[in-house]
């Protein structure tokens, strides 16, 4: 499947099947940092991802001065 | 995973509150979360005149929506700080905020920081040698109460989020530094002439709630960091937290609650008793003495050469 990340934008293939929460496993991401995104629907860590899928992992931290 | 309130497929789960939720019950969470949360702190009168601050970001653009579906009316304030250039990080940020108002019939001010004041926020990190945040901070500080003080407003409402207010927290809890732990609350009130109120009703929602709520509810903002967030250590002290909550769901708002609840009210008194505010003696905003840090600011940018 294809990952997509940002914050630098850059892609990642990652092969076979998993679930959402093994792909950020994998990816030593902790999952509440993130918003994992696919066709502009949110997934949860339990959902399954197949190799034809293609998913943002979107940082939801925002720094700077408020 | 099924809706805790309806048991239709969830779109979100919520670890501190043990909750999943579909996209109408979040919508319905969140909104609740943060109408407790004006309630509670006794925020908004009916009457006020309400001001945002809008970066263009996931929690301001967030909050616009929020609010105007409470039924409050909010007008929002863009501040254009002139980082990345053309077709850079303001001007993008500024598009979004533009579009969300215009899609909802909102009214968006903008203030051109270059035309009103004569520097950039890249221009003043230059000279000040000072970290972009820095500068930038307090920037927008001043100019968002300026402009809300101008403009007749009663409140400055801002997009902080749970993520922001613990981290801020935490980094002057690690600092003790004692002053800005008795500054931070969720309801600041106008203590002086030319203060506006500024109030926080994001406190209770965690940035990763406003990011799905603009996803779920098709509202496109900034997603890509600001380029001059190098040097700020908020960033460090959020990931510090989140390593935090992940081993133990719940202890990012432990720790901004318990403080608010239990033990703001003691650095609150430490804090009055130390500052008294004069005049700025070029702008007559509020200032310990002299002229005012912006206006210091201003004045060197005006000056080199
Ligand atoms: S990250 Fe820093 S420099 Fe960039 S907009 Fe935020 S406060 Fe300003
Ligand atoms: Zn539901
Ligand atoms: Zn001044």
């Amino acid at each position: 499947m294809k990952v997509i990340l940002r914050n630098p934008r850059r892609e990642l293939d990652i092969e076979g099947d998993a679930t959402v929460r093994d792909v950020l496993r994998r990816l030593d991401i902790i999952p509440d940092t993130v918003l994992v995104i696919r066709e502009g629907e949110l997934l949860l860590k339990t959902d399954q991802l197949t190799d034809a899928d293609t998913i943002e992992l979107r940082p939801v931290i925002s720094g700077g001065a408020r | 995973m099924k809706c805790k309130t309806c048991g239709r497929p969830a779109a979100i789960e919520i670890r501190r509150h043990h909750a999943v939720f579909c996209k109408e019950h979040f919508f319905e969470h969140i909104s609740r979360q943060v109408e407790r949360t004006i309630h509670d702190f006794a925020m908004l009168e009916p009457a006020d005149r309400l001001l945002l601050g809008v970066s263009g970001g996931k929690d301001s653009l967030a909050l616009w929506d929020i609010l105007t579906d409470l039924g409050y009316q909010v007008d929002g304030v863009y501040i254009e700080l002139g980082i990345g250039g053309e077709a850079g990080y303001s001007s993008e940020s500024l598009k979004l905020a533009e579009q969300f108002a215009k899609n909802r019939d909102l009214n968006l001010r903008i203030v051109d920081l270059a035309d009103e004041y004569g520097y950039t926020i890249p221009e003043a990190a230059a000279e000040t040698r000072r970290v972009a945040c820095s500068v930038c901070g307090l920037s927008k500080r001043y100019v968002l109460n300026r402009v809300a003080h101008d403009g007749g407003y009663d409140v400055l409402v801002m997009g902080h989020n749970l993520d922001d207010e613990a981290a801020t927290l935490m980094g002057n809890t690690l600092n003790w530094n004692i002053e800005y732990i008795g500054r931070q609350h969720p309801v600041l009130p106008a203590t002086k002439e030319g203060l506006v109120r500024k109030v926080k009703p994001l406190l209770r929602i965690a940035e990763r709630e406003t990011a799905a709520y603009c996803v779920l509810k098709s509202i496109d903002y900034e997603v890509d960091e600001c380029p001059m967030v190098g040097g700020n250590t908020g960033i460090r002290i959020k990931e510090w937290l989140n390593i935090l909550e992940s081993q133990r769901p719940g202890v990012k708002q432990q720790f901004l609650f318990g403080f608010l609840d239990r033990v703001s009210d003691q650095f609150a008194t430490a804090q009055q008793e130390q500052v008294v505010l004069q005049e700025c003696s070029n702008c007559g905003q509020p200032t310990t003495a002299g002229e005012c840090a912006f206006c210091r600011l201003q004045i060197r940018m005006a000056d080199r050469g």
